[in-house]
């Protein structure tokens, strides 16, 4: 069996008047590749945040393997006005366990960019770059840090058909590299895509894990039904 | 023709004759803001981006403040700073009063409030907006806020000039603390103020020709820096809801 690289322990969180987690266990094995499920507010990018250490645990423990490293992808991610390989660049640079100098964080974040496809805009302002160029890029980015787990925040979600394809395919492409690879967690409102690249589903509802099954069981419609009503519910409104 | 087509006639010769005597004052008036703006943008900037990501108990009392000084009447800030260099206020060892140094103070006073509260506000929008993802790629506060206000750095040269039209178009605090005293302290606002008082119309209407074109000019800067912005980036630049420059 995989080794345990997160373990999350009756994890709840807080926010503000809204209970984001209620008592979330969970534990994420090398290799996963976990989609986490569930309708807007179930708390989704909550715990992709708490796993990430952006929001601390009101209650409970998150706990990390050592030497376990992560990176995380927003929805939108943020370019600064800079040129694509200087904005990865400055993710290396910032990543202060590594401790590279500008010129190691370019050569590195060129190395970054071929292998997402866009070294041919290496030197165009990451701004100027398509929605769908700018989520590679940002791959690219969380990629160059060498992550051991790779969070992802409905990564697909405001990209067209064609931009979702690749995205997808970089992230199957990492999940399975042969040299690296990377344990996948992320949150998704298209089922295709779950059941494309998962290999387990997390279906979350008002903060609380409500179905944690292989995807095969969690698309297998009269186990889901047995074993999660509320989940079932929601696979059938999504698919209806 | 009738007194004001005469005044505005006679203002025109005054200005495009280069007279020595209005020329000097609106040289004064650019020196002194120019100064008071740059000192200002260099404390109101990082003050603003601190601001914008630091959490600390109070920060709402000290915003609400902010706030408030943006409001700050000329005047009241002349009146605070002559208080300050009077012979026996605190910074009477200076020996600035009506001076160009004393003028400089009560636009950098009245500027700051400006720069930091918009500097404060640009930032924050980008920091509440994507804060987190320089955070998780290990971006600490204060690192967050100078990468943020670079990358924001066309809003901030938008307000820079915004800082600068507040500062020449003032006339209070100079007034107060300047003393528009002829060939040393007069500025392009006193002078105007002076002048209309003596009934010299034409000097006045053609200081406020080159004071309405000081701003217009600025304007035009800020319009095209957005449309640059626009052109460059793709979108607005984050200053578009900013007031423009007013005289």
């Amino acid at each position: 069996m995989s080794a345990v690289q997160i373990t999350l322990d009756a994890v709840s969180v807080q926010l503000g008047a809204q209970q984001a987690l209620k008592g979330v266990s969970l534990r994420i094995a090398a290799g996963e590749r976990v989609a986490l499920v569930g309708s807007n507010g179930s708390g989704k990018s909550s715990l992709l945040r708490t796993l990430h250490g952006l929001v601390p645990p009101t209650q409970g423990q998150v706990t990390q393997a050592p030497g376990v490293r992560q990176a995380m992808l927003f929805q939108r991610p943020h370019m600064l006005r800079l040129s694509a390989l200087n904005n990865v660049a400055l993710g290396l640079w910032l990543d202060r366990a590594r401790g590279l100098n500008w010129s190691a964080a370019q050569a590195l974040a060129l190395q970054a960019l071929q292998r997402v496809g866009l070294q041919s805009v290496a030197r165009q302002n990451g701004r100027q770059l398509s929605g769908g160029q700018q989520q590679r890029l940002a791959l690219a980015r969380a990629w160059a840090r060498q992550p051991d787990v790779l969070l992802l925040d409905e990564p697909t979600a405001s990209l067209d058909p064609h931009a979702k394809r690749e995205v997808e395919a970089l992230m199957a492409e990492f999940a399975c590299a042969p040299d690296r690879p990377l344990t996948l967690v992320w949150a998704s409102h298209n089922l295709g895509q779950v059941k494309r690249l998962a290999t387990r589903v997390v279906y979350l509802e008002f903060g609380q894990v409500m179905a944690d099954l292989p995807v095969a069981d969690f698309f297998n419609t009269a186990l889901l039904a047995e074993c999660s009503p509320a989940a079932h519910a929601f696979v059938q409104g999504e698919l209806s | 023709m009738n007194t004001f087509t005469d005044s505005v006639l006679t203002a025109l010769n005054l200005v495009t004759s280069f007279d020595p005597a209005l020329w000097v004052v609106v040289t004064r008036s650019l020196a002194v803001s120019a100064t008071a703006c740059l000192l200002a943008y260099g404390v109101g900037v990082a003050l603003g981006a601190w601001l914008a990501v630091a959490r600390f108990r109070g920060r709402g009392l000290v915003l609400v403040g902010l706030n408030t000084l943006l409001a700050l009447p000329s005047v009241v800030v002349g009146l605070v700073v002559y208080l300050l260099l009077s012979r026996t206020g605190p910074l009477g060892f200076l020996g600035w009063m009506f001076s160009f140094q004393a003028m400089v103070l009560a636009q950098f006073i009245l500027v700051v409030p400006v720069v930091t509260a918009l500097t404060r506000q640009v930032v924050e929008d980008v920091e509440r907006q994507h804060g987190e993802q320089w955070a998780s790629l290990g971006a600490g506060p204060w690192l967050r806020s100078l990468l943020l206000a670079w990358d924001e750095r066309l809003a901030l040269l938008t307000i820079a000039v915004t800082a600068f039209g507040r500062a020449i178009s003032e006339v209070g605090a100079v007034m107060i603390v300047g003393g528009n005293i002829d060939g040393f302290t007069r500025v392009m606002t006193t002078a105007i103020a002076l002048e209309t008082s003596k009934g010299d119309l034409p000097l006045a209407l053609g200081l406020g020709m080159v004071l309405l074109a000081v701003v217009l000019l600025l304007n035009t800067l800020v319009a095209g820096l957005r449309r640059w912005g626009a052109a460059r980036h793709g979108r607005p630049a984050a200053a578009d809801g900013l007031v423009g420059v007013q005289p």
